[in-house]
């Protein structure tokens, strides 16, 4: 490493480039006469609400639109009444899949769902052996919220099993609960402030969908390194 | 001429003929346009979203120094290991020293340009390391040994025929030529890559000033699986990604996704703020994240095109402009191409090498209508060209205005002057793009328009009579 001093004084040298350049101030956005732009409507979250895509106030139009969102994304989304109907679909995932063994972590919701599945389970609740995990048939989490404007799951390194649990094995399933579903992108960031700050999860993430690729010839295709499948059941 | 421009010429020459080459461009991007514009309406408003992300910049990168202390302070106080980088050299250094400390023989990367900027791949070669590049399309260049073609799609010119018989010689597995199959051939030759690198190298999209976080924007997982397998991981990132506050990127995400590739989001939005945490059961043990200058603070001292500071790497002004759609991401010979690239590479490499750039245009402003953080492209070629001429004027084009003014000043010299031009216009036919010929580099592929027989001068004077 470099000693404690050329690091600083890169630092210093650096910052100090910044200050001077910034001595000149800089016309603000809304140049060639136009007129400015209305005093800093700078993304708060009601301005950003009123120009993101739509999302329905009431519960029920949410979750239609978390669930138009998820088959546009190919995630498979389904709904239950209760958690014995999850349970029942996870084993019917395990049968048709044909797992073996999965990943989870334990939370009240996973140790409430998975049990039935009487699979060998690698556990990633303290550190876990990585080669193990690549040969799980699926990994099953919980997550921070579910977000009904882009369809995507919000999941950080603390509520849903560390980092690789949610793209190292082909299929990731989430367990859900109503509730945890948000209207929009404002509210899911809101919701990871009052969760956690100060002391943040060193990963949070936004999973839109099943991980996908475009790059050869921009066609679409699912399970590029990520899992080939994104299952959400939610009760 | 710089050898650049000259290069640049004759590439350019080359790429505008070849037709096989526009249509496999055309297709791709006719189908971004119509996902794109899809995405877009799909906002209450986009134009007041582009204003607020403007704004938001704006905000940002006049105030850079604040927010890199705060972003820093943040990110130091979670146990994440911070380095200055004033030259693209340093920051290889720095990260050949990270290597050299860890021992490491492998390192596992996803989507960086800015590690394209400072040649990262070859410094770490050199030293004997295995690099390996996650993102398919980079992977694919990688193999082929070529830089991205494009900052988003890096391999968009390439067919599926090309990248099949690409497998097959470089890795002597390619079922066949279907997307599908050659992106498991890929899937598999990386697993391996995942499970055993020592470092994982990233990019960032955004560093959070507030929370001190940076923000990762991918659709492979790729970043995702680099950022959580190595014992070590490092990400390197531009002085300019800084956002003020968390929340900015509920407007910054979906205006990347929409301009980028015209999702609503990409797959993968990931905001890392430190090595494993306490309590934690994976991710890297070390976390170093490297600011990088590399004369960013000379186009930040620039106050008239500062904005071009705000530039997100969407894409989309590439993905829109004529010049790019026809000459392609590999003429420019430039880290970034298209016109953010034209814009900033003559001051990140030098007004002189790169002024050409700025004429690669039709100034039709498209560039700048597609920007979601309103930079005003086109009007930065067109300082470019100011610039350059103010600094280092051209001598034939000087003494042309000189004689242009001395004789437009000249009533009876410019009417003699258009008299001679509409008499000797038939013989220019005889030269007309040959070596003789003055108005050569027009008249090749162009013809120039015909004088009038009569000018309006005249016909103004008969009118009146
Ligand atoms: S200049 Fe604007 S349009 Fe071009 S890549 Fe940057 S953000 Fe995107």
């Amino acid at each position: 490493m470099k000693n404690e001093e050329t690091v600083l004084s890169e630092r210093e040298k650096i910052l100090a480039r910044v200050r001077e350049a910034l001595s000149v101030p800089a016309h603000v956005p809304g140049a060639h006469g136009l007129a400015p732009l209305a005093a800093s409507a700078q993304s708060s979250a009601a301005g950003v609400r009123q120009w993101l895509p739509k999302v329905g106030n009431s519960f029920a139009e949410q979750l239609g639109l978390f669930q138009k969102n998820a088959t546009e994304l190919k995630t498979d989304f389904q709904l239950f009444d209760s958690a014995e109907e999850m349970r029942q679909a996870l084993v019917r995932l395990r049968d048709a899949e044909g797992w073996k063994r999965v990943a989870c972590h334990s939370g009240d919701l996973t140790n409430a769902i998975c049990p039935p599945l009487n699979l060998p389970m690698l556990r990633t609740d303290k550190a876990y052996d990585v080669h193990e995990m690549e040969a799980c048939d699926a990994g099953i989490s919980e997550c921070d919220a579910l977000v009904a404007q882009t369809g995507s799951v919000l999941v950080t390194s603390r509520s849903a099993g560390g980092r690789a649990l949610s793209v190292l094995p082909p299929h990731h399933v989430v367990i859900a609960r109503r509730e945890q579903l948000v209207a929009d992108l404002p509210a899911a960031f809101a919701l990871v402030k009052t969760k956690y700050a100060p002391d943040f999860p060193s990963m949070i993430s936004f999973i839109t969908g099943p991980s996908r690729t475009g790059d050869i010839e921009r066609i679409l295709v699912l399970g590029a390194h990520g899992p080939k499948r994104l299952t959400i059941l939610v009760f | 001429m710089s050898t650049f421009a000259t290069g640049f010429l004759k590439q350019a020459r080359v790429m505008t003929a070849d037709l096989r080459h526009r249509k496999i461009i055309r297709t791709a991007l006719t189908n971004y346009e119509i996902v794109r514009d899809k995405r877009k309406g799909a906002f209450q408003s986009w134009e007041s979203a582009r204003s607020a992300a403007a704004e938001t910049k704006w905000e940002a990168v006049n105030h850079l120094d604040k927010y890199l202390v705060e972003f820093v302070s943040k990110l130091e106080a979670r146990g994440t290991k911070l380095h200055w980088a004033s030259t693209g050299a340093q920051a290889s250094e720095i990260i050949l020293e990270i290597v050299r400390e860890k021992n490491a023989r492998s390192v596992i990367k996803s989507k960086s340009m800015t590690s394209e900027e400072v040649h990262l791949n070859d410094a770490l070669e050199k030293a004997g390391l295995e690099v390996v590049e996650s993102d398919l399309g980079e992977f694919i260049m990688q193999l082929r040994d070529e830089p991205p073609y494009h900052i988003v799609f890096p391999s968009m010119h390439l067919t599926r025929g090309e990248i099949k018989e690409l497998f097959e010689r470089e890795l002597g597995d390619a079922p066949s030529d279907s997307p599908e199959e050659l992106t498991m051939v890929a899937r598999r030759a990386l697993r391996k890559k995942y499970l055993t690198a020592d470092i994982g190298f990233t990019g960032a999209n955004f560093a959070i000033a507030e929370t001190g976080m940076i923000s990762i924007t991918e659709n492979e997982g790729n970043a995702r699986l680099t950022a959580a397998l190595p014992k070590t991981m490092v990400s390197l990132l531009g002085i300019e990604k800084v956002l003020p506050r968390l929340e900015d990127l509920a407007l910054f995400l979906p205006m990347l996704a929409t301009a980028g590739t015209g999702q609503a989001l990409t797959c993968y939005n990931t905001m890392y703020g430190g090595p494993r945490q306490p309590g934690e059961c994976d991710g890297p043990e070390e976390f170093h994240v490297i600011l990088l200058d590399n004369r960013r603070t000379e186009l930040l001292a620039d106050a008239e095109q500062r904005d071009a500071l705000h530039c997100i790497r969407c894409g989309a002004c590439l993905n829109a402009c004529p010049i790019f759609r026809n000459i392609g991401g590999h003429t420019y010979a430039t880290t970034y191409s298209g016109p953010i690239g034209s814009v900033i590479t003559p001051h990140l490499r030098g007004l002189q090498d790169w002024k050409h750039l700025s004429a690669a245009s039709s100034l039709c402003g498209g560039c700048t209508e597609v920007c979601p953080v309103k930079i005003d492209l086109h009007h930065h070629l067109l300082h470019n060209r100011r610039n350059a001429a103010k600094e280092k004027p051209a001598l034939i084009e000087r003494s042309l205005y000189l004689i242009f003014g001395f004789v437009a000043n000249r009533p009876a010299l410019w009417s003699l002057g258009k008299k001679l031009g509409r008499l000797s216009q038939p013989l220019h036919n005889l030269v007309k793009g040959s070596a003789l010929d003055p108005a050569r580099s027009w008249t090749q592929t162009r013809d120039l328009p015909p004088l009038a027989q009569e000018s309006f001068k005249d016909w103004w004077k008969k009118r009146n009579r």
